[in-house]
């Protein structure tokens, strides 16, 4: 099972830029087709909210393969103050 | 300890938490729910879509701040507590929704009032970022330990009802303000939509009043006695990997497939009844009423079940069954209601002609106004009215380009009760996915930093991935016009990853314990 949760890794690496190469795609041709403020509006909005969040999921990803996943908490005493390790 | 003694005090506790929660989110899809009048009020009229899609962006801003709530009170939560920070969001929410019903027309004050109704708007969204996490986490708290799913089921069933209660008081205020229907619409359309967001005001100091009386979250008390709470819970949840890991899993493995599957089951489904299948206004908001009222016990019983067999495969069932069945289910309601598919009773169909003479300028035989209205009556008992607005012109050849086609249907009894059944299987996939995920999200995290770690994926999932479902979907018809159900592939494809990394990556445990 830790193989595939490091191997599922890669995916969603790939998923991410694709994700974000998808969505500008998206913008720019629907803003070229009705060239307009909502447009850019519209539009300029789900670039600002969904780029972070597709930062976030290859960063998952990078976790995932790591092995960061092999081992999720089973029990709240596992849960750890984060105090002493940072990044 | 005792069942009992358990037990003692915590529908006290449930009780204070949910109306507040109950209200917050009344209070937020009061809004939503009023898109179309609000858009009418407040933003230039000159082009109806661009005024629809100016408040659909304001109502979307609305969820895009939520997550920054969930940051600045989660952070407030962590640092001074449960207790006060959720009333600080209760009287921000409450008070902002007031003042958009106190906001003057675009036509009386110009562009202050769209700018203003932005900014309450952006306040609302703040404020509902705060509530959720504060009041699942100052229940779960407060809950025996074996019992979590069950007692914060009530907290998750707020959403729904707060959907269910704005529906129902907008219906009411429509139709009680004048003893001629039209006439109250008209009067509704004018100021009556504001009754809805006054009402919140006494509704929120009631709530108010409950939770001064109560006390703050026995966890967090212990842990600020012992001097053990956070100093930096934004550094805590986000800057140390072994939380930070916690955090996107619950977001992407969770919240983000939870969100999509709640926003499709009860807002686009309304959407979809009402814009594509054209169903008449009341009915398609009764359909969802019924819906929910029929659905709601079943947060409550998927989320005891999950004490006894874990939440993980409750959650991912709900997405699961979302995925393969979402496809059938919508393209049914469309059969329900079309006019193609039923046989149309030709001698009952009435056609009615009328003129307005437009006020010339320049000339002495103007152009006029011409509705025709075409009430169309099916076997079945269904009746469609069809409104073409056009100008008639007096100069010979020259006719509209584009008339103005307006479509409404009334269903028969049996389809109408069809469509709940659609409907109340739609939102018990929501149930489904989002009874246990309060449990499942105060599971994860450590009391020093789970108002903040919590709220934040739940935000993002639900206010972001789940909030935009009826936008993105709406936009997806725009671009592929042929395809009535094409709007379903953005929750399909975000329930499906959300799926698939839930299934892999998460635990299915039962916490025995929550102390820290």
């Amino acid at each position: 099972m830790n193989a595939i949760k490091r191997y599922a890794g890669i995916i969603w690496i790939i998923l991410g830029p694709i994700a974000i190469h998808y969505l500008l795609q998206t913008a720019s041709s629907e803003i070229a087709k009705k060239p307009g403020i909502d447009t850019q509006i519209q539009w300029g909005v789900f670039i600002t909210v969904f780029y972070p969040i597709a930062i976030g999921f290859i960063l998952f990803g990078l976790y995932a393969l790591e092995g960061n996943y092999d081992h999720v908490p089973e029990a709240s005493a596992e849960l750890t103050d984060y105090d002493s390790k940072p990044l | 300890m005792s069942n009992n003694n358990e037990t003692k005090g915590i529908w006290k506790v449930i009780g204070a938490s949910s109306l507040g929660t109950l209200i917050e989110w009344y209070d937020f899809y009061i809004f939503g729910s009023l898109a179309v009048v609000i858009a009418n009020q407040f933003f230039p009229k000159t082009n109806p879509t661009a005024a629809l899609l100016s408040t659909l962006a304001t109502f979307a801003a609305g969820f895009i701040v939520r997550p920054f709530g969930a940051l600045v009170f989660g952070r407030l939560g962590d640092l001074v507590g449960r207790k006060y920070t959720f009333l600080l969001t209760l009287v921000l929410m409450g008070g902002s929704t007031f003042a958009i019903g106190c906001i003057p027309s675009y036509e009386s004050i110009g562009f202050l009032a769209p700018i203003l109704v932005l900014i309450f708007r952006l306040i609302q969204g703040l404020a509902l970022g705060g509530e959720y996490g504060g009041a699942a986490t100052y229940v779960a708290e407060h809950a025996p330990i074996h019992r979590r799913g069950y007692f914060t089921s009530w907290i998750q069933t707020t959403a729904t009802l707060g959907l269910f209660i704005s529906l129902a008081v907008i219906l009411m205020t429509r139709h009680f303000l004048d003893a001629d229907p039209t006439k109250s619409i008209a009067k509704f359309n004018d100021w009556g939509w504001r009754i809805p967001f006054w009402i919140s005001i006494l509704l929120v100091g009631v709530s108010i009043y409950i939770r001064l009386k109560m006390a703050e979250s026995p966890m967090y008390s212990k842990l600020k006695a012992e001097g053990k709470t956070s100093v930096n819970p934004l550094k805590e949840s986000f800057g140390h990997k072994a939380n930070l890991k916690m955090v996107l899993l619950a977001l992407f493995g969770a919240t983000m497939g939870q969100g999509v599957v709640w926003y499709t089951g009860q807002f686009y489904a309304q959407s979809f009844i009402e814009n594509v299948c054209k169903v008449e206004f009341d009915q398609s908001r009764t359909i969802l009423i019924w819906g929910i009222l029929f659905a709601t016990p079943f947060f409550v019983i998927f989320a005891t079940l999950s004490d006894k067999i874990g939440r993980k495969w409750i959650m991912l069932s709900g997405m699961f069954f979302a995925i393969i069945s979402y496809n059938y289910l919508f393209t049914s309601l469309f059969n329900i209601a079309d006019a193609k598919q039923k046989t149309e009773i030709v001698a009952k169909t009435t056609i009615d002609t009328t003129y307005k003479t437009i006020e010339a300028l320049s000339s002495d035989s103007p152009d006029s106004l011409r509705k025709v209205v075409t009430k169309t009556f099916y076997t079945d008992g269904m009746t469609m009215v069809h409104t073409k607005t056009d100008t008639a012109y007096n100069t010979i050849g020259k006719h509209t380009l584009k008339p103005v086609i307006a479509i409404s249907k009334t269903l028969s009894s049996s389809d109408y009760w069809k469509m709940v059944g659609i409907v109340f299987i739609l939102i018990l996939y929501v149930t489904l996915v989002y009874g246990p995920i309060a449990a499942f999200l105060v599971e994860l995290f450590p009391t020093k930093i789970r108002y903040t770690s919590m709220s934040l994926p739940y935000h993002i999932g639900n206010g972001v991935f789940g909030g935009l479902t009826p936008f993105i979907a709406t936009l997806l018809t725009t671009i592929y016009v042929d395809n009535k159900i094409v709007g379903l592939m953005y929750p399909i494809v975000i329930a499906t990853v959300c799926l698939v990394i839930g299934a892999i990556y998460i635990n299915n445990r039962i916490d025995p314990e929550v102390d820290r």
